[in-house]
């Protein structure tokens, strides 16, 4: 499975180098609360075009309630969500639908249409919701296929891959919407050890091809080498922000350090 | 054991096993989709309709089938409603077996995982393409141990049918002992009669359950 991605763990992410176009997405004083909760307090930040941002941060932070507002799946009581220079913070429901076309999501676990082939999995957005011509839904989806080497699980159902199969699958059929943005809610979480690299290495490679994407995580080893920017976020703010070269070597807050050595492996001085 | 008075009414059982095939097949069809409509009311909390829908699982669900029959058979003629045997036998029956119904529905599509329901949002699906593709087929395979449950349930209890004169398979039994009291010809016919229903139907559902099981079934 390494073979075709060996080249990757070569290749650093370019950071620090931000364009000075529009960006991408631009998220500013966003506010959630379930109730009296408050689960994010004024979050504001840009994603640039092609760009990687990593948010880290303990669990119950807020990483996923903010990745799920960027996708519609939660409504925010106020802020700005502007998604390729339209306002989105307060779609309908109906306005978030036809956005989900162009912003592709992976979740933790259980993604995949157990009712469905692997190939009617990853149909199901391009031809019934794009109404894209199934020809050309094909073509892309074997492209696909063979660039995760799964093509010979095309009429499988999901019940027969493994876990890091099933979340390459999962990519697969969010990447077959021809996403703008792709948000990754920890999906390497409830994987066996041995799965979590391929789904990693696939990621990478789409930091590599420019992918826009947000990604929660805990694998910090992967965040260094994906992120252009990381987020750390506590109690629903974000305490810090910068390169993953300057969080990592020279986190600025305490916490974020606490943070970083309560990641760090065992056997570590 | 006298053959001769198996042999003699043999028509009469025949003629019975049919009517309890038909007021079976008939019960569980009303109940499954009364059972599916009960279920959706009460999961979108349809105003009204769901708290009708409450009331009539917990009425059903909570007093014999028998008292029910009695109720609507003798009692419902003096409020002025009047029904033969069967149309009460499978009323009654329809809405027990509705009330159970609408249980094994909403144990079935309420145990598949909100992700699932996530995942059909982010890929864009419309509310209707969802059902279709997603809640439906999965909601089904899931419900479907506790119909077929439910549907053996429904069909040994249309023998509580003869306490309403209903000449099904225990009916034309309790006749015949009464008539001629040739308890052991008559009871073996009755056993019999009902294991050819019951024990087809049941491996029928057991085999239709192993297969939703293995999850083969091709819903697109």
């Amino acid at each position: 499975m390494a073979d075709a991605t060996t080249t990757d763990a070569t290749t650093t992410p370019n950071t620090g180098n931000r364009t000075t176009d529009t960006p991408l997405l631009s998220v500013q004083h966003l506010r959630k609360s379930y109730g009296d909760h408050e689960v994010l307090t004024d979050v504001s930040f840009d994603v640039p075009q092609g760009k990687v941002v990593v948010l880290l941060g303990p669990s119950g932070s807020g990483k996923s309630t903010l990745i799920r507002c960027l996708n519609g799946l939660e409504t925010i009581q106020s802020g700005s969500i502007v998604f390729d220079g339209t306002n989105i913070g307060q779609a309908s429901e109906k306005q978030w639908r036809s956005l989900r076309s162009t912003i592709g999501m992976v979740f933790q676990s259980y993604d995949l249409f157990p009712n469905l082939t692997v190939a009617d999995n990853i149909r199901l957005g391009p031809v019934k919701v794009q109404k894209r011509a199934k020809d050309e839904v094909e073509q892309q989806m074997d492209t696909l296929l063979k660039d995760v080497q799964l093509s010979d699980y095309k009429n499988a159902y999901p019940r027969e891959l493994s876990g890091g199969q099933k979340q390459r699958i999962a990519i697969v059929r969010a990447l077959a919407m021809n996403p703008k943005l792709m948000l990754f809610d920890e999906v390497t979480a409830s994987l066996d050890p041995e799965m979590v690299r391929e789904v990693l290495e696939l990621m990478l490679r789409l930091a590599k091809r420019h992918m826009t994407m947000i990604v929660v995580t805990h694998e910090l080893e992967f965040a260094k080498r994906v992120a252009d920017t990381v987020l750390f976020l506590e109690n629903g703010v974000i305490l810090e922000r910068g390169s993953a070269k300057d969080f990592f070597t020279n986190p600025k807050t305490d916490r974020a350090r606490r943070f970083l050595d309560s990641m760090s492996p065992v056997s570590a001085e | 054991m006298d053959w001769s008075v198996i042999a003699a009414s043999l028509p009469k059982f025949v003629h019975a096993f049919g009517v309890t095939l038909w007021l079976s097949a008939v019960s569980v069809i009303l109940a499954t989709l009364l059972g599916l409509v009960l279920a959706v009311c009460r999961d979108y909390k349809i105003p009204v309709l769901s708290q009708i829908s409450i009331a009539v699982e917990e009425l059903f669900r909570n007093t014999p089938l028998l008292i029910q029959l009695f109720f609507m058979y003798y009692g419902f003629p003096s409020i002025g409603i009047k029904m033969n045997a069967e149309a009460c036998a499978i009323i009654g029956m329809a809405i027990l077996g509705g009330a159970y119904m609408s249980g094994a529905f909403q144990g079935g599509f309420g145990g598949i995982p909100t992700v699932q329901i996530e995942s059909a949002r982010a890929l864009g699906l419309s509310i209707p393409q969802m059902i279709r593709y997603v809640t439906l087929p999965q909601g089904l395979t899931r419900s479907v141990p506790a119909i077929a449950a439910n549907a053996i349930f429904i069909v040994k209890e249309t023998s509580i049918f003869t306490v309403i004169a209903v000449p099904e398979l225990t009916n034309t039994a309790r006749d015949l002992i009464g008539l001629y009291y040739h308890t052991n010809e008559y009871l073996l016919e009755l056993v019999i009669a009902y294991a050819i229903i019951l024990i087809p139907l049941s491996v029928v559902l057991t085999l239709l359950e192993r297969r939703v099981r293995r999850g083969s079934f091709r819903t697109a």
